[in-house]
C-alpha cells in the first residue's frame, strides 16, 4: 500500500462511510445539535461582508463541479470555443476569488472579535481552515493549471466516478500537481469532518417553505379526540 | 365555524407598579442560561419610554409583522417565500445585540480578593458573553421610571399623531406621567413568526394556542425574531437556537398560572380560555386600521351561545374547557365588558394577549407659579376624573398603542372605566347610587351590577377568580406518544424488560 492509494481509496470511502452514517444518526437522534448556529447577532457588519460573498460563491462553484462531474460531455462541448472556454476559466477563477474573500473575511472575524471569538469551539477553527484550504489551493490550481475546467472533465471526473462505482482507481491522481492533489485530499478531509462540525446544516436548506401554508397548527391530542383527523 | 380553544392572558395596567418580578420569576425559570442572558421572555417597559429592544415598535427599522395591501392581501413586512430563502446567510431585518444590550454580570470575586487598601474594593462589570471588562451602557429596563426624559421618552413611537403642545406638555416636570406595560409574547393567531421560518420549526398548539419553537427543527435562520413586530423570539446565541416565550405550558398543564402571572405582586394579571373562530384567520387581519380590534372581537366566540357550544363539542373541546371558558375572567373584561385590547392590533398578527388601558389623573398646568389642576371647578368632585380631554395620558396615546390609532375605542374603554369608579366613589362616598353616578354608568351602558361585578373583578378577585385554567387531560396527551401499559408486568427498579424465566 502507497500514500497514493491510502489517502485518494482507503480513505475517501472512510470519509463517504462517515458523512453518511453519522450525518443520519445526528439527523434522526441528535437533531437539537443541527444548526448554522448563526452568530449574526452578536457581529453583523463583518458577517454581512463574509458570509454572502463565501455562501453564495461556494454555492455556484461547488454547482459547476458537480456538473462538471456528471456532466463532463457538457463542458468540453462548451470549451470547444476559445471564446467560451475563457468566459468560463475567467468566471470560475473570479467566482474563486470571490469565495476566498468571504472565507478571509470570516476567519479574520472569528479571529479578531471578541464576542465571535468567545463563542467559537475547537470544531470551528477546524472548519475554517479545512474550507480555506480548500478555496486556496482550488483557486491556485485554477491560476497555476490554466485551462481546469476542461482537464477536470478528462482527469477528474472518472476518479469520482470510479471511487462512487466501488471501482476505485487512485492512479488517476497519482501524477497530478501537489497543489491539486492537496485539493482533492482536503475535500475528502471536509467530507470526514463534515458530520462531527457545523457544516451539517448545509443539507437542510429548507426549499419547503416554498410550498407549505404559512401557519403551522398542531394538535398533540387530536389522533383520540377525533379519529382520522 | 370551527372552534379552537386559547389560554389568554389578560394584564390590567392600572394594578401594574412596575416591580419586575414577572420578569425575575421567569427569568429564574426559563432563562437563566449560557446564551439566553440577554433574554426577557416577560418584561416590564416605562410608557412613554423605548422599550426593549430598543424602539421595538419602529416597524421600519425592525421590519416585523403583516402589512395589508387592501385588496385581499396579507403580506409579511419582512420577505416573500423566496425571497426568505436569500437571506437565510444574511439577514438584513435581524437586530443586533446592541439593540437589546450586552448581557453584564459583576465580579464579585474581586470584593473577597481585592487587597487591604483605604477605599472600598469594587465588583468590576463583565461581559456575560466574553467575561471582559465592559461598560454597562444600557440594560433590558435601562429607561425605568424616565418618563419626561428627553432621550427615551421622547422617542416613543406612540407618540407620533399627537398634538405638539400635548407633547410639551408631557416632558414638562408638572406634566410627567407615566405607567408600566408589561409584555410577553402574545401567542397571536396569526404569528408573523410561524409565517417566517423557513424550516416550519415554529407552530402553534391546536389546544390551547401556544405557539412554540421545536428546537430540534430550527437551524438558526432567525427570520422568526425579525418577523415578530412584538420582538418575542430571541436567538441564543450559544446554541444556535431560537427561543421564546412558552406561555408555561408544563406549568399550565398540570393546572398552575404561568410563573409571571403567579408571582405578580400586583396581581394585575388574568388568565382563561377564550373560544375563537378559526375560519376568521386571517381575515380579521384583513380589515383597515380602524377596524381591526373589532374584527378580532368578533373572532372570539360567545362561549354561552348554543350554536358555539354545539360547534366546540364538534370539534372535540371537552366540557370542562367549554365551562372553563364560561367562567374565563379574560372573556368577561375582552368581551362582556370590552374594557381590554390587544397590543399593538396593526402589526396584524392578531396578539391574543389583552390589556386594561391605564386611567390617569387629570393634566396639570402651570400658572403664576402654582400648579393647578385643569378642572372644571364648578361641577361635581367626581370630574376629577371626567374629562378625558384632560387625562394626563393622552387618549391618543393610548389609542396608538392599543387600538390602531382608534380614540374612539380607548375613549369607550376610558369611559367605563370611570364610570365604575364614579359609582363606586358615591357608593362609598354617599352612601347611594348619585343622580350623577347613574348618568355616568349609563353613558356608557353599565348597569349596577355589572358594574360591580367589574369592581369586585378587578380589585378583590381570589386565585381561582383570576386564574381559571382548565384540565389539561395530559394523560391523554402523553397516550398519544407513549402506551401507558407499555411497562405493565415487567420488571422494575432501572430494569425494563418482561421477565422471562431463565434470562
Ligand atoms: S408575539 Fe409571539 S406569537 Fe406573536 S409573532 Fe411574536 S413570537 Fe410569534
Ligand atoms: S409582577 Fe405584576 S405588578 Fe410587578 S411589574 Fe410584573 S406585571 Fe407589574
Amino acid at each position: 500500500m502507497n500514500w497514493n492509494v491510502l489517502l485518494f481509496e482507503i480513505f475517501p470511502y472512510v470519509a463517504l462511510v462517515l458523512a453518511v452514517v453519522v450525518t443520519a444518526y445526528r439527523y434522526a437522534y441528535r437533531p437539537f445539535s443541527v444548526s448554522a448556529i448563526s452568530s449574526q447577532l452578536l457581529e453583523r457588519r463583518l458577517l454581512f461582508w463574509g458570509s454572502i460573498p463565501f455562501h453564495w460563491g461556494i454555492t455556484i462553484i461547488l454547482t459547476i463541479h458537480l456538473i462538471a462531474w456528471l456532466f463532463p460531455g457538457a463542458i468540453l462541448a462548451w470549451d470547444k470555443s476559445p471564446l467560451r472556454l475563457y468566459l468560463l476559466e475567467v468566471t470560475g477563477f473570479a467566482l474563486g476569488l470571490w469565495t476566498l474573500a468571504g472565507i478571509v473575511v470570516l476567519t479574520l472575524r472569528r479571529l479578531a472579535h471578541s464576542k465571535v471569538r468567545a463563542t467559537a469551539t475547537v470544531m470551528d477553527y477546524v472548519v475554517l481552515l479545512l474550507v480555506l484550504v480548500s478555496v486556496a489551493t482550488g483557486v491556485y490550481t485554477a491560476f497555476a493549471y490554466r485551462y481546469g475546467t476542461a482537464w477536470f472533465a478528462g482527469a477528474m471526473s472518472p476518479y469520482l466516478a470510479s471511487i462512487f462505482m466501488l471501482r476505485p482507481r487512485p492512479d488517476l491522481v497519482a501524477d497530478m500537481p501537489f497543489a491539486f492533489q492537496w485539493h482533492v485530499f482536503n475535500f475528502w478531509l471536509l467530507l470526514a469532518v463534515f458530520p462531527f462540525s457545523r457544516l451539517v446544516h448545509i443539507i437542510t436548506i429548507p426549499l419547503g417553505y416554498l410550498i407549505r401554508p404559512w401557519q403551522i397548527v398542531i394538535w398533540v391530542r387530536r389522533r383520540f379526540t377525533q379519529p382520522g383527523a | 365555524m370551527n372552534v379552537r380553544t386559547h389560554m389568554s392572558m389578560l394584564f390590567h395596567l392600572d394594578k401594574c407598579i412596575g416591580c419586575h418580578t414577572c420578569s425575575v420569576a421567569c427569568k429564574n425559570l426559563w432563562t437563566d442560561r449560557k446564551g439566553t442572558e440577554y433574554m426577557w421572555w416577560n418584561n416590564v417597559e416605562t410608557r412613554p419610554g423605548t422599550g426593549y429592544p430598543t424602539g421595538w415598535e419602529d416597524q421600519e427599522y425592525y421590519q416585523g409583522g403583516w402589512e395589508y395591501d387592501g385588496r385581499g392581501e396579507l403580506k409579511l413586512r419582512l420577505h416573500n417565500k423566496a425571497q426568505g430563502l436569500t437571506r437565510l446567510f444574511f439577514n438584513p431585518a435581524l437586530p443586533d445585540l446592541k439593540d437589546y444590550y450586552d448581557p453584564f454580570t459583576f465580579r464579585y470575586g474581586d470584593l473577597f480578593s481585592a487587597p487591604e487598601g483605604d477605599d472600598q474594593p469594587t465588583a468590576k462589570p463583565i461581559s456575560m458573553i466574553t467575561g471582559e471588562e465592559i461598560e454597562i451602557d444600557s440594560g433590558p429596563n435601562w429607561d425605568d421610571d424616565l418618563s419626561g426624559s428627553n432621550i427615551y421618552a421622547r422617542n416613543d413611537k406612540n407618540l407620533e399623531g399627537v398634538p405638539d403642545n400635548v407633547r410639551a406638555q408631557l416632558e414638562e416636570i408638572e406634566g410627567v406621567v407615566f405607567n408600566y406595560l408589561p409584555r410577553i409574547c402574545n401567542h397571536c393567531l396569526n404569528p408573523a413568526c410561524v409565517a417566517a421560518c423557513p424550516q416550519g420549526a415554529i407552530y402553534k398548539r391546536g389546544e390551547d394556542g401556544v405557539v412554540l419553537v421545536n428546537e430540534n427543527k430550527c437551524k438558526a435562520w432567525r427570520m422568526c425574531v425579525a418577523a415578530c413586530p412584538y420582538k418575542k423570539v430571541y436567538y441564543n446565541w450559544s446554541t444556535g437556537k431560537s427561543e421564546k416565550c412558552i406561555l408555561c405550558f408544563p406549568r399550565l398543564e398540570t393546572g398552575q398560572a404561568p410563573a409571571c402571572a403567579h408571582s405578580c405582586v400586583g396581581r394585575i394579571r388574568y388568565m382563561g380560555v377564550l373560544l375563537y373562530d378559526a375560519d376568521r384567520i386571517p381575515e380579521a387581519a384583513m380589515v383597515p386600521d380602524d377596524q381591526l380590534v373589532e374584527a378580532q372581537l368578533e373572532a372570539i366566540l360567545d362561549p354561552t351561545d348554543p350554536e358555539v357550544i354545539a360547534a366546540a363539542k364538534q370539534n372535540g373541546i371537552t366540557d370542562d374547557w367549554i365551562k372553563a371558558a364560561q367562567e374565563s375572567p379574560v372573556y368577561k373584561f375582552v368581551k362582556e365588558w370590552r374594557i381590554a385590547l390587544p397590543l399593538h392590533p396593526e402589526f396584524r398578527t392578531l396578539a391574543m394577549m389583552f390589556y386594561i388601558p391605564p386611567l390617569s389623573p387629570v393634566m396639570g398646568v402651570v400658572e403664576n407659579k402654582t400648579l393647578n389642576l385643569a378642572l372644571d371647578t364648578k361641577g361635581p368632585e367626581f370630574e376629577l376624573f371626567a374629562d378625558l380631554s384632560k387625562a394626563r395620558l393622552p387618549v391618543e396615546y393610548l389609542a396608538n398603542l392599543f387600538a390602531a390609532g382608534n380614540t374612539k375605542i380607548i375613549e369607550r374603554v376610558l369611559k367605563k372605566l370611570l364610570a365604575v369608579r364614579i359609582f363606586k366613589r358615591a357608593e362609598t362616598v354617599d352612601g347611594k347610587l348619585t343622580p350623577e353616578a347613574e348618568a355616568a354608568l349609563k353613558e356608557v351602558g353599565l348597569d349596577p351590577e355589572t358594574a360591580e361585578a367589574i369592581y369586585r373583578l378587578t380589585t378583590q378577585p381570589t386565585l381561582e377568580e383570576r386564574f381559571v385554567i382548565p384540565p389539561y387531560h395530559r394523560e391523554a396527551a402523553i397516550e398519544a406518544w407513549n402506551d401507558p401499559l407499555e411497562r405493565k408486568g415487567q420488571v422494575g427498579f432501572g430494569e425494563l424488560k418482561a421477565p422471562v424465566r431463565g434470562e
